[in-house]
Order: structure tokens, then C-alpha cells, then sequence
């Protein structure tokens, strides 16, 4: 019938890998690739020093195990940890230098850097595999003392703020893949916004893997000093492979007093087969600290992609008046599995955090929601809310809601509530019956339940992840 | 329009329609009476498409098999059913279902699609006419609705709509005089020439209000007797059972 033709056209629409000629680094993990990152990079001696630090630390502490979805073991000797196209070594200076193969792969990904820098109003870091490969918008950005740069120019030409701030939120030592991120990051993001100033534009980066056999290793900090606020929204997409490849990002946001982060994530990496097979395993340490009194950090995520996602991003509220939000939607369709949520550390009086998380899973895919709340004797007058509601759709696939709340003064309050629903065929009767197909009718249905998350993203990319949520979930009914 | 040949159909092993017949011409309202259980539901169900049904015998609409179709083709052809019990989607805005529903069809139609500005002065000229509450559409879909306010968003639907053949399916179980009013002036708003109505319904009180060209009652699932208007006074006066109903 009309179900299996639309199941056999489910296509991932970002699968295609671009041939181009690469530097990589040789394989495996040890101080030589580590040198060499740094060396082609032209980093300065203390960040190599870290990275070394980092290194040595790693040897010393083991993969965790305590998630739920379980994945074979991954040899890291095995790995490429550095590729950047040929054309990327010397950084090109304007867009018009960027190698027009890779204009034309973001391109084909819908992001015209040459197109999208005269029209749009989104100022776009790409990152090719190991390397930034284009900033747009700089000058106009640089006008307001703003500095969105590829975090490896920023450790060139901005020592002194990366040396204070990174690590600061997630030290070396937290846990191996932050440890292991920290000794062989390549690039991603760096973010300043000076004192007092509004950012004018969304920012954005685009992360994209091509070369097989390479992990990816983003690193992106983002600082907001005191009263400024800027919208980043991070997007990614990866080729269609039979391997698993690694994607083991560090991203640190710091807010200063009264200062306003918000961060997106559309998150798209290849999810693998029908069969479970191939797919990014999406290993990410993503943590904000609202440093500063009233400041605010608020994290948005739609995770589509990805064999596993496996990720917390969360908020160390040590300004008094801090406030820290998760907004999350997680779909696992097929064989995706996801172990996402976030941690919510009150620190400071009277701070507030609000987490709206929506799992979604059909076929054999398997979600959970995995949560900190933990106020600490100190916080006064603190506050949490968490909603946390899972859509199943068929009946091989889980929901599972882990919780953990420590509450340590009488005056704060916690609030949890959670509820499981299965998408239900007379609401689905109901909608065919007003003309929509399953695949309509699911997509609506899907976002009605995720309109809450959704609407928190920056308009110029709602529309994009809405129908992203109902692409995800075709064939998921039949 | 539709023309039913000997429908049977069961659920879970159990016979529901037993050969029923039933022809509708354009342009014609067509109620059916009966007591509980006699199969009304189940009729609109098997029209609309609904799944779970063993089905036997033939159905034409527009001289084409009905059957055969998925459910929203059938709704795309211009078959509609005023549900008994609308559904409750959450998240979803009122106005932005009409909108998608109605530019779907009118996209398998090969009509332009209608932007949101004109649609949003459609939506509120057809809710004026209804005396419907317009912030009924910047709700969530029937979520927290009374009773009164569901059907009278499946008749803001139907109205949308503009369908070829409308079932209404116990629209006007559970309304109280003035909703029932609205419903009844939604239904011949639209009677026209082209357009039919198949009309379920317990009581006679609705036929009051919508004047239908044929009254029948069905009795364990079939026709057991065709009428006029007054057939329905006459069922109200000495119920179901003296019509054949036995049980």
C-alpha cells in the first residue's frame, strides 16, 4: 500500500560526501597527533602545554558506562583526530579565497555563505571537519566589539580571554571524552561579547564531518560580559557511512552579571540505517555557568540525528538571580537510542531553572531522559520546575525518565511533572479524516506535542526544525 | 452521489451491518434514526474509512468504488464526517488545523494554496456567521472544549470545507437549544444542489431544524423502514420497537 512507498522513501538528505583532497593527521592518539594539532594550528606554547596536560590526564581515567544506551568499544588508535581540506591550510581571508567545492557543499547543506552574507541577517561559522572554513559577517560584527571567530584564530589573536575562560566551566578532569576533548580539539566557535552590548544578529555554526574515519572534536566558548546578550544556534550533518564516527564535542558558555546566552541546537548528524546500522555517536559535554548576579543561560536542543545521542547540557547558576533553562526534543527512531537531559546546579539566592523536555521514540528506538536538580544549602529561595513528557509511537520502542533531585534548604521548591502518552489512532482517524496522510497527520501531532520547545528556537530556524521533527519520524507508522 | 449495495460489515467477529442499502442523490438530506447499537456509528465509519472493520459489499461515490481509498483521499474527494466525538490534539492551534487541512485538499485539488491573511479573514467571517466565538481558534484543538464548543468547531470545519457529501454523526447528542441552533443553521447554510447530507441522529428534535428529504430507520443493521419528515415525528411518538426492532 501507499504506507511502504512512503518508508522507502526516507532518505537522509544530507548523506553525500564531498571529494576533496585533505591534510589529516596520522592515525591514532599520542603526543606526536596532539603536537601536530597544535603545531598546524599554530598555537602558542601554553595551550599545547594544556592540551599535553589534558593528554597525560587521560591515560589515567576510564570511558563511563553508567548510560543506558551501550555501544561496542570504540578504538581510539584507530581514529583520525585532525582533517582539513588541502585548500583550508591558509586561512582564507575573504569568501571569495573559500574553495568553491566548499561553497558548494554548504551550499547543497542550504547554507549559501556567499548568498546567505548578503541577505539573511545570520552570521555563519562553518566548520569542515577539523577547521573552520568561513566566517561571515565579521566586519560588521567587529564594529561592535564583537568577536565570533573559529576558536583556534581566537587562541592566535585573543590569548588572554581563552587562557581565563577555558576549561573554566568544564575542567580537563571532569570526565574521559572532556578530557580526551581537551588534549585534541581542532575547532568551533568563539564567542565575545563585550560589556553592555546587544549582539545585532543571530550567530551561528554550521558543524559538518566529510572525511571517514575521523572523529570530530568541536570546542566552542562562548562569553557574555556584564549586560550583553547574543542567540547562537548550532546546526550538523554528516555523510551517509556504514562506520560509527565519533563526535565528541566541549562547549563552555560563561554570562557575566546580567549578561543572557541562548543557545540552539538542531542537531541532524546521520542517524544510521533502517537497520541501526552506521551513525554518529553524538558524545557531548555541554555545561553554561551564569557567573554573574540576574544572568541568564537558556538551552534549546532538537536532536534528530545521531546512532547516540548522549549529552546534558547544563547550567551552574551561581549568580544570585541566575536563571537556567532546558528546552529539549529528542527523537529515536529505527535503532537510535538517547540518553540526553541536563543538570540544573543552584548555587546562588533566589535562582530559578525551568526544564521542558520531550522525548519522542518510535520504531525500536529508545529515549531517556536523564536529570540533575540540585540546590545547594546556599540557595535560598530557590526554584525548579521540570516537565517531562514521552510520545511513544508503536510498541517496540522505550521511554525511560531518570530523575534526580537534591534539595538542600527548606526554602526552595521543586517541581516535577511527568507524563507518557502514545500517539493515539483516533486522533490520527481524526486528522486522515480531514484529508492529512499519516505522515501529515503524524508531523502535526508531533509538533503539537513539541510546540513548546520549538518555539523557543530563533524564528529564522523553526520552520527549518519543525519539518526536520516530521522527517525524522517518516515510515515510523505502518 | 453514493450508493450503498448490500454493506455488511463486523467488528472483532461480530456483525454490525447486515446488508444495508442506501442511495443519495445530490442535492439530498438523507437522516438516520435508530436506537442504540442498530449500527448507526458504524456506518459512518466504514464510509469515512476507519480502520478495524471486516467489510463486505460495495459502495460507489461520485460512480467510483469508495472502499478501495485511504481515508484521507476519501476526505480529499470531499467526504466529510462531523465526528460524535472530536478528538483532542494538544499543542495543535485550532486555526492552524483548518488551515493545513483545508490547503491540503485544496492542494490535491490543484487549487492555490490560501496564505494565512486570507485564510484568517475567511476563518472569522465563517465564525461570525456561526455566531462561534472566534478565540475558540487561537485554542488548542478541542483541548478543554465544552461539548457544545467540539461540534460547533465540526461545523466551523464542515463550513471550511465546503464538502460534497457531509456526515454528521450524533452532532447533536448533548446540545442544549441554542447550540443546536447553530449547528442546524451551519447544516442548511450549506444545503445546495450539489451538496448531500447523510444525518445520524438519535432523536427527531434536530429534524426540527434540518428538513430532511428522507427519514430512515435503522434496525440491526439495515433499513427496516423509509420516509418523510413525518417519519421521524411518528418514531418519536412510538419509539423504535413497534419499527422492528425486537430485541
Amino acid at each position: 500500500m501507499k504506507q511502504q512507498e512512503l518508508e522507502k522513501s526516507k532518505e537522509y538528505k544530507y548523506g553525500f560526501t564531498t571529494d576533496i583532497e585533505s591534510v589529516r593527521a596520522p592515525k591514532g592518539l599520542n603526543e606526536e597527533v596532539i603536537r601536530f594539532i597544535s603545531k598546524i594550528k599554530k598555537e602558542p606554547e601554553w595551550m599545547l602545554s594544556w592540551r599535553l596536560k589534558a593528554y597525560s590526564r587521560l591515560k589515567n581515567v576510564k570511558e563511563p558506562n553508567w548510560q543506558k544506551p551501550k555501544y561496542p568499544k570504540i578504538d581510539y588508535q584507530n581514529l583520525y583526530y585532525y582533517s582539513a581540506p588541502k585548500s583550508a591550510q591558509d586561512k582564507p581571508k575573504s569568501l571569495d579565497e573559500v574553495d568553491p567545492k566548499l561553497l558548494e557543499t554548504y551550499a547543497k547543506l542550504g547554507i549559501s555563505l556567499k548568498e546567505q552574507e548578503k541577505l539573511s541577517g545570520v552570521a555563519v561559522d562553518a566548520v569542515f571537519d577539523s577547521v573552520s572554513v568561513a566566517t561571515t559577517f565579521k566586519d560588521k560584527l567587529t564594529e561592535k566589539g564583537i568577536i565570533f571567530c573559529p576558536i583556534s584564530e581566537a587562541i592566535q589573536k585573543h590569548p588572554e580571554l581563552v587562557k581565563k575562560y577555558i576549561g573554566s566551566v568544564i575542567p580537563i578532569t571532569d570526565h574521559y571524552f572532556a578530557t580526551l576533548n581537551s588534549a585534541v580539539f581542532t575547532d568551533g566557535s568563539f564567542v565575545y561579547i563585550p560589556e553592555g552590548v546587544r549582539c545585532p544578529m543571530e550567530l551561528s555554526t554550521y558543524f559538518r564531518i566529510n572525511a571517514s574515519e575521523t572523529g570530530q572534536f568541536e570546542r566552542t566558548l562562548i562569553i557574555a560580559d556584564k549586560g550583553s546578550y547574543v542567540s547562537y544556534l548550532e546546526g550538523c550533518t554528516a555523510p551517509m557511512r556504514d562506520e560509527n564516527q565519533l563526535h565528541a564535542a566541549n562547549v563552555e558558555l560563561i554570562a557575566l552579571d546580567d549578561a543572557e546566552i541562548k543557545y540552539s541546537t538542531i542537531q541532524n548528524w546521520y542517524p544510521g540505517d533502517e537497520n541501526g546500522k552506521g551513525g554518529i555517536y553524538n558524545f557531548v559535554t555541554k555545561r553554561g555557568a551564569c557567573r554573574g548576579k540576574n544572568s541568564k543561560i537558556s538551552w534549546t536542543q532538537v536532536e534528530t540525528g545521531s546512532a547516540i545521542t548522549w549529552k546534558y547540557p547544563s547550567c551552574i547558576l551561581q549568580g544570585d538571580n541566575s536563571v537556567g533553562e532546558f528546552y529539549s526534543v529528542a527523537i529515536t527512531n529505527n535503532y537510535q537510542k538517547a540518553d540526553t537531559g541536563t543538570k540544573m546546579i543552584h548555587l546562588g539566592k533566589n535562582t530559578k531553572s525551568k526544564i521542558i523536555s520531550k522525548g519522542i521514540s518510535a520504531g525500536h528506538g529508545d529515549n531517556t531522559y536523564r536529570g540533575l536538580v540540585r540546590i545547594s544549602s546556599k540557595a535560598k529561595n530557590s526554584r525548579n520546575y521540570t516537565q517531562c513528557d514521552s510520545l511513544l509511537m508503536g510498541n517496540k520502542c522505550g521511554a525511560h525518565t531518570v530523575p534526580y533531585i537534591e534539595n538542600k534548604n527548606s526554602s526552595s521548591i521543586i517541581e516535577h511533572e511527568a507524563t507518557t502518552s502514545k500517539i493515539n489512532e483516533e486522533q490520527l482517524f481524526y486528522c486522515n479524516q480531514r484529508g492529512l496522510n499519516q505522515e501529515e497527520a503524524i508531523s502535526l501531532i508531533v509538533n503539537g506535542f513539541c510546540k513548546e520547545v520549538l518555539q523557543q528556537l530563533p524564528m529564522e530556524f523553526a520552520v527549518e526544525a519543525q519539518k526536520l521533527v516530521g522527517i525524522s519520524l517518516e515510515g515510523s507508522v505502518g | 452521489m453514493l450508493d450503498i449495495k448490500s454493506l455488511s460489515a463486523s467488528i472483532d467477529g461480530k456483525k454490525i451491518l447486515n446488508g444495508f442499502n442506501l442511495k443519495i442523490k445530490p442535492g439530498e438530506v438523507h437522516a438516520i434514526m435508530g436506537p442504540n447499537g442498530s449500527g448507526k456509528s458504524t456506518l459512518a465509519n466504514v464510509l469515512t474509512g476507519k480502520n478495524g472493520y471486516e467489510i463486505k459489499g460495495q459502495v460507489l461515490y461520485q460512480g467510483k468504488d469508495l472502499l478501495d481509498l485511504p481515508i484521507e483521499e476519501r476526505a480529499q474527494k470531499g467526504l466529510f464526517m462531523a465526528f460524535q466525538y472530536p478528538l483532542e490534539i494538544a499543542g495543535v492551534n485550532t486555526n492552524n488545523f483548518l488551515k493545513t487541512s483545508l490547503n491540503t485538499i485544496r492542494k490535491v485539488r490543484g487549487q492555490k494554496e490560501v496564505d494565512s491573511l486570507d485564510f484568517l479573514k475567511l476563518v472569522k467571517t465563517k465564525t461570525k456567521n456561526l455566531k462561534i466565538d472566534e478565540k475558540i481558534l487561537s485554542r488548542q484543538l478541542n483541548v478543554g472544549f465544552s461539548g457544545g464548543e467540539k461540534k460547533k468547531n465540526e461545523i466551523l470545519q464542515m463550513t471550511i470545507l465546503e464538502p460534497k457529501l457531509a456526515i454528521l454523526d450524533e452532532t447533536d447528542s448533548g446540545l442544549d437549544i441554542d447550540a443546536l441552533r447553530i449547528v442546524s443553521d451551519g447544516v442548511n447554510a450549506l444545503r445546495s444542489k450539489e451538496r448531500s447530507f447523510l444525518i445520524i441522529t438519535h432523536y427527531q428534535r434536530l429534524l426540527d431544524y434540518i428538513k430532511p428529504d428522507f427519514v430512515h430507520v435503522l434496525v440491526d443493521g439495515k433499513i427496516a423502514k423509509t420516509g418523510c419528515g413525518e417519519l421521524a415525528v411518528e418514531l418519536e411518538k412510538v419509539g423504535y420497537e413497534k419499527m422492528g426492532a425486537n430485541k
